[in-house]
């Protein structure tokens, strides 16, 4: 690497700060927006044009407020949490692809910060790495309510984050790649959304849980915990927590983008050929975000056991059973020959359509049965 | 061990469809938000939710007697009635007596009407300003000749004027 390359580099990197920075703002109004749009409210309309600024005065006022210590607190700990909130959200951007790669002072200038080898692997370390602050948070706090809210976090965290592995996993599978660049190659003729679908939406249900977005948002639950973990925090360290989560969903939202969406693919016009790619990217990701908020607006906090229940009995045998049939259509064209297997498959779907409709008409009778006696 | 009812996820799935087709719809509906004080939507006339109006009868006497019962009646002690005996010559309401002072202190007044309800005279009654805001405590107690007046438009209060 010589010198235009660091500076190449460096600037990706300013660049894609700000830009999350900025997406951040944007995203916590458009949340605001949306809800109140789908509660026939009108949602903030003061500061700014139709209340687009009010992430900056929301900031302008938690960055002036005094942060205030609780005496039980650890206090290095306490200091180090909020950090390693937003850290995480950030770097696990890095291997994001959010553009056609262009031509810059004659050389190629991908649009991601690094192309990791081992990309995919990278989000889930980044991801898992998450579940640490809010632990270290609820700990150090030494107050009862955010401890409780940290431990049913780390539980919900980590038993959502195997789910999502096992939706990752198939996509790798599928795709044949780790490198983030090369599954988004790899879906040029058909988006993995469409082979993939389960595990698109296993991904999203747990990424609701990792980020502990409502109807999971057992952590704060500001109605039984008060406001969970962050409940000692205040000001500037409180809008660090806020701004990590948001981080968290955009992150969230542009992995399923990059992995099932097609990434920055789309139709694109000859004029301006990096730009398309960009809005193409912007908007998918939007969407998914979209959906996250009106899945806010819709759905109820769900029980605790219920949630767990969800995640380990549902969501990941689900995700193994999808994992098999990915293994199957992949593997056994090449042993039987494509014929052989597209038959099975089809005989077997064949055979599940018949037992589904004759099933109910068993059941119902048996019902009838019990309900007599 | 009792028997749990099995999930059924077919019609969860529908159900979580339909919920959020429900929240997709009120989308279109109209927004119920009023931006209070840039745009104020007059009350509907015959309201009497604010603030207290002290009538006239038709040939400008006040109707109001001193009689005080709507001092007695007010549950939070927020009405000074001082009456007085009508100078013949000159009167100010028709009968023997009139209110010398008449004062309301609206940090006490809780606008639950009784004193409307108490008063013989139909002197007493509710207007539909609801800006009641103010910078000190002397300017809360609204006196006499203020009462008389009818109360002034609808944001023009203390802290309207930034919407």
């Amino acid at each position: 690497m010589d010198r235009v390359d660091w500076v190449l580099l460096i600037a990706r990197v300013v660049v894609v700060f700000f830009a999350l920075l900025l997406t951040v703002m944007i995203l916590v109004w458009m949340e605001r927006k949306v809800i109140a749009d789908m509660q026939t409210r009108v949602g903030p309309m003061r500061a700014g044009p139709r209340g687009i600024l009010i992430t900056i005065a929301d900031g302008i006022k938690l960055f002036f407020k005094e942060g205030i210590t609780p005496t039980m607190a650890d206090r290095p700990v306490y200091q180090l949490a909020p950090v390693i909130a937003m850290l995480p959200a950030f770097l696990a951007f890095a291997v994001i692809p959010f553009g056609r790669p262009v031509e810059l002072f004659g050389r190629e200038v991908p649009f991601q910060l690094a192309d990791l080898s081992i990309g995919v692997l990278w989000i889930l370390a980044m991801s898992s790495l998450m579940v640490y602050s809010i632990v270290l948070a609820g700990w150090s706090s030494g107050s009862n309510y955010p401890l409780l809210g940290s431990v049913r976090s780390s539980a919900q965290m980590i038993s959502y984050e195997v789910g999502m592995s096992l939706a990752i996993v198939a996509v790798l599978m599928y795709s044949d790649a780790l490198r983030m660049s090369e599954i988004v190659a790899s879906q040029d003729l058909v988006w993995n959304v469409i082979p993939q679908f389960p595990g698109f939406v296993i991904y999203l249900i747990a990424g609701l849980a990792e980020t502990n977005r409502p109807p999971f948002d057992l952590p704060e639950a500001e109605s039984e915990l008060v406001a969970g973990y962050h409940t000692e925090y205040s000001g500037i360290k409180f809008a660090m927590f806020y701004l990590g989560e948001y981080l968290n969903t955009i992150t969230v939202a542009a992995v399923a983008t990059t992995l099932w969406l097609g990434g920055w693919r789309g139709p694109a016009p000859d004029v301006l050929p990096w730009l398309w790619p960009l809005l193409w990217f912007l908007l998918k990701v939007l969407l998914v975000v979209y959906v996250y908020v009106w899945i806010r607006a819709t759905l109820p906090r769900i029980r605790y056991d219920r949630l767990m229940a969800f995640g380990w009995k549902v969501l990941i045998p689900f995700g193994l059973a999808w994992i098999m049939l990915t293994g199957a259509i992949i593997i056994l064209p090449d042993v039987y020959g494509r014929d052989a297997v597209v038959t099975a498959f089809a005989v077997g779907f064949g055979v599940l359509v018949v037992v589904s409709l004759i099933w109910p008409l068993v059941a119902r009778r048996q019902k009838q049965e019990v309900g007599a006696s | 061990m009792s028997e749990r009812p099995r999930t059924d996820f077919g019609s969860a799935t529908g159900a979580i469809a339909r919920g959020l087709g429900t929240v997709f719809k009120q989308i279109f509906r109209r927004d119920v938000t009023e931006e209070y004080p840039k745009e104020i939507e007059p009350p509907p006339p015959r309201s009497h939710i604010g603030r207290h109006l002290l009538n006239r009868h038709e040939n400008g006497l006040e109707k109001c007697i001193g009689c005080e019962l709507c001092a007695f009646a007010c549950p939070a002690d927020a009405i000074w009635v001082e009456g007085e005996d009508n100078d013949p010559d000159h009167p100010v309401s028709p009968g023997e007596r009139y209110a010398k002072d008449y004062q309301i202190n609206y940090l006490r007044c809780i606008m639950c009407g009784l004193c409307v309800e108490a008063c013989p005279t139909r002197a007493l009654t509710l207007t539909s300003y609801y800006e009641l805001s103010f910078e000190t405590r002397e300017e809360a107690i609204l006196t006499k000749e203020q009462l008389l007046e009818p109360p002034p438009r609808l944001g023009t209060s203390p802290g309207t004027e930034e919407g």
